[in-house]
């Protein structure tokens, strides 16, 4: 269960996940250029960047989703090939994805399960609706059956049960993808605290997000992608507009210079 | 639960949800599925009735006990080959080759067996073995290079023909011999009546049993449960349904065991479907493949296994069928063979869609895909009418599947 279980993953600060070079090419497209990426026990990074700039793929070719076209990978040390979902599931490298990836003609206990009964030739109903509904108290979900197929629920209900399978197998790492667009301010805080709660047992986190301040509540280190490449490293302290600049690779840019006329406009003559 | 020193059950702690109990409690959630069209197997059990009816009211005979015995004898057959079907319509697949599956599966026991002589055994086996590599061949094609089974089966429809005419040879036909075991199952091999009446009271045994025990241990995990008198209501209807239909069917010849036979091969998919991994896996990949790959599940060997068991149970249909008609010939498996196999699958309540269906409508569509033929032949029709009016049954069932999956989308049940 999330919470309940001592963990005996890797110390705090311990390198659990580490990408040397990782490209990616879909045909003409380059998603991914020589990315170098560090995920250690008990931290959580935040990969941020504008639409299109990658994370979303970056995130997939750790799940075993796409198979990245060059670079290596190293897990607890030892190089490895990430070459389907399955394997690094059993790894322990959870993902919440983007798109939630859950299965509309079932039920909620059946998603969060899925491909992990228990007792795969006499399934055990009763235990696995019961973890169902432990685990989604813990997030605070507000399900009203979880014998529903996933159909009925709500885009925020959805995700919601996307963050609680992720938490099903114990993980070393869980990577979130946008975990919070579609919440509530108060599942959004829950799913905040759940980051810091599992970043506490010594899991690594990968958070994907666009909103700034999540993002610095919880971020030890925020990593920058921009047009499928790594454009910096910062932390919580780091200043907004810097933060900006190096999303959007200027500091001539967008928001800067709507700040700027925002600020003519309020300090007039 | 109404109990106030009780703390609530551990899934009745959103006020929102009416909760159903007791019996009404049942039927309202019943309605309310199909209201938002969830139909289930509600459909096929009103054509049956509807059906019955109307062949009844115009030739007497067709209710009388022996022509009700004869007709499951018939049903085994394409019964076996739908069951299959069940399993690839589940995946969002099709395979169109069932019927030329089944007729070279009936050709493989007219040679191996009556001409070879073989054991019978090994030539059942035999023409399972070649069901399975066809369906093996079927899942490669589609999981290598990307080939839609529907494409793959069609020309497997035609490739499995030309077998079935090949090794037929030039005579075209092998009967087989009346005193083997074989044609005696299929034709007139019927249940002691002590065995039938034990065999219609098991199901409602078997599901007050389950049923205690699964309440028992919901209770034991704070869960609710619908509450014994559901449980009661739902084991005593079976159980009465199943012992007048069996005691009919007694005042005739009995319940045939190729009957038998087939329903125990749909009660063990059943299990299949709803109790296992696989089950779950198979629904998850019609559901949704690239979900159902994210969670870790192999989707290449689901649609294998799904295929194999296909064209497997193909090939036992056509080893009951040869057995029924007591001749391997160039006719087994062609003509309304496919499509009463796919429409029986569909008029059950299987989706075409994929992601929704069970191993009962098989069961039920067969019942009315045979209850038309017969009541048909008894009017004395042409198979060219009975082929039309087949057509058309399928085709309503599509749009009621159709029209059925356009409901669940706008009332958000998938
Ligand atoms: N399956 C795919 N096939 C082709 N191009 C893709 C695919 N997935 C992503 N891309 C491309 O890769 C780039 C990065 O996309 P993505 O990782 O989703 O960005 P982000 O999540 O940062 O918004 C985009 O240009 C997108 O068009
Ligand atoms: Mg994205």
């Amino acid at each position: 269960m999330a919470t309940s279980q001592p963990t005996t993953h890797a110390a705090k600060g311990e390198p659990i996940l580490k990408l040397r070079g990782v490209s990616k090419q879909f045909g003409a497209v380059s998603a991914l250029t020589d990315i170098d990426l560090d995920i250690n026990a008990g931290e959580v990074v935040a990969l941020v960047g504008d639409n299109g700039a990658g994370k979303s793929t970056l995130v997939k070719v750790l799940a075993g989703v796409h198979q990245p076209t060059a670079g290596s990978i190293e897990f607890m040390g030892q190089p490895v090939t990430l070459d389907s979902p399955g394997k690094a599931l059993e790894m322990g490298i959870a993902t919440v994805f983007q798109d939630l990836a859950l299965c509309e003609n079932l039920d909620v206990v059946a998603n969060l399960f899925l491909g992990h009964e228990l007792k795969p030739w006499a399934l055990d109903e009763v235990q696995m609706e019961v973890r169902a509904w432990t685990l989604l108290r813990e997030l605070a979900a507000r399900i009203p059956s979880v014998r529903e197929p996933i159909a009925s629920l709500s885009g925020g209900q959805r995700q919601t049960v996307a963050i609680a399978r992720s938490l099903l197998l114990d993980p070393k790492i869980i990577m979130l993808d946008e975990p919070t667009a579609a919440l509530g301010v108060a599942q959004t805080a829950e799913v905040l605290n759940l980051i810091e709660r599992v970043r506490d047992r010594g899991h690594g986190v990968v958070l994907i997000s666009h909103n700034m301040e999540d993002v610095r509540a919880v971020a030890d280190r925020i990593v920058v992608l921009r047009l499928g490449r790594n454009n910096g490293i910062f932390t919580a302290e780091t200043s907004n507009s810097e933060l900006v600049a190096a999303i959007t690779g200027a500091t001539e840019n967008a928001v800067s210079r709507r700040r700027a006329r925002k600020e003519e406009l309020e300090q007039p003559a | 639960m109404s109990d106030p020193n009780k703390p609530a059950a551990l899934d009745r702690s959103d006020s929102r949800v009416r909760h159903d109990e007791g019996i009404g409690g049942a039927i309202r959630a019943f309605v309310d599925r199909v209201r938002s069209g969830d139909l289930g197997m509600l459909p096929v059990a009103v054509g049956l009735v509807l059906i019955s009816a109307v062949f009844a009211s115009l030739n007497p005979v067709f209710l009388a006990p022996n022509n009700l015995v004869n007709l499951l004898f018939d049903a085994a057959a394409v019964g076996c080959i739908s069951l299959g079907i069940v399993c690839v319509l589940i995946l969002g697949e099709i395979d169109l080759s069932v019927g030329s599956m089944s007729g070279l599966a009936s050709a493989l026991i007219g040679v191996l067996w009556a001409n070879m002589g073989l054991p019978v055994a090994v030539a059942i086996l035999a023409a399972l073995a070649a069901g399975a590599v066809m369906g093996m061949i079927y899942a490669t094609l589609l999981n290598r290079f990307g080939m839609p089974s529907f494409v793959s089966t069609l020309s497997g429809l035609l490739a499995l023909l030309g077998m079935q005419l090949y090794i037929l040879g030039p005579t075209g036909s092998i009967n087989l011999s009346y005193n083997s075991a074989l044609v005696k199952f299929g034709q007139i091999l019927i249940m002691p009546h002590w065995l039938s009446l034990l065999l219609a009271i098991l199901p409602g045994v078997v599901m007050v049993v389950n049923g205690l025990s699964v309440m028992r241990r919901r209770a034991a995990a704070n869960l609710s449960s619908p509450g014994l008198s559901v449980l009661l209501a739902k084991a005593g209807l079976l159980t009465a349904a199943l012992l007048i239909a069996v005691v009919y069917l007694n005042q005739g010849r009995g319940v045939p065991y190729m009957f038998g036979l087939f329903v125990l091969l749909v009660v063990v998919m059943n299990y299949l479907l709803t109790r296992t991994k696989w089950g779950r896996s198979m629904f998850a990949v019609g559901g949704n493949r690239e979900a159902a790959r994210r969670s870790g599940i192999n989707v290449n060997r689901i649609r294998m296994s799904a295929f194999m068991l296909c064209s497997s149970l193909a090939a036992l249909g056509g080893v009951l069928a040869s057995a029924r008609l007591a001749t391997a010939s160039q006719q087994a498996g062609t003509g309304d063979v496919n499509l009463n196999a796919i429409a029986a699958a569909v008029i059950g309540g299987t989706s075409l869609f994929g992601g929704r269906g069970s191993a009962w409508s098989a069961l039920l569509g067969i019942l009315v895909i045979q209850a038309i033929s017969n009541g048909l032949t008894l009017l004395n029709l042409s198979s060219s009418l009975r082929y039309m009016i087949t057509g058309a049954v399928l085709a309503i069932a599509v749009i009621v599947d159709s029209l059925a999956r356009q409901s669940r989308a706008s009332h958000g049940r998938g």
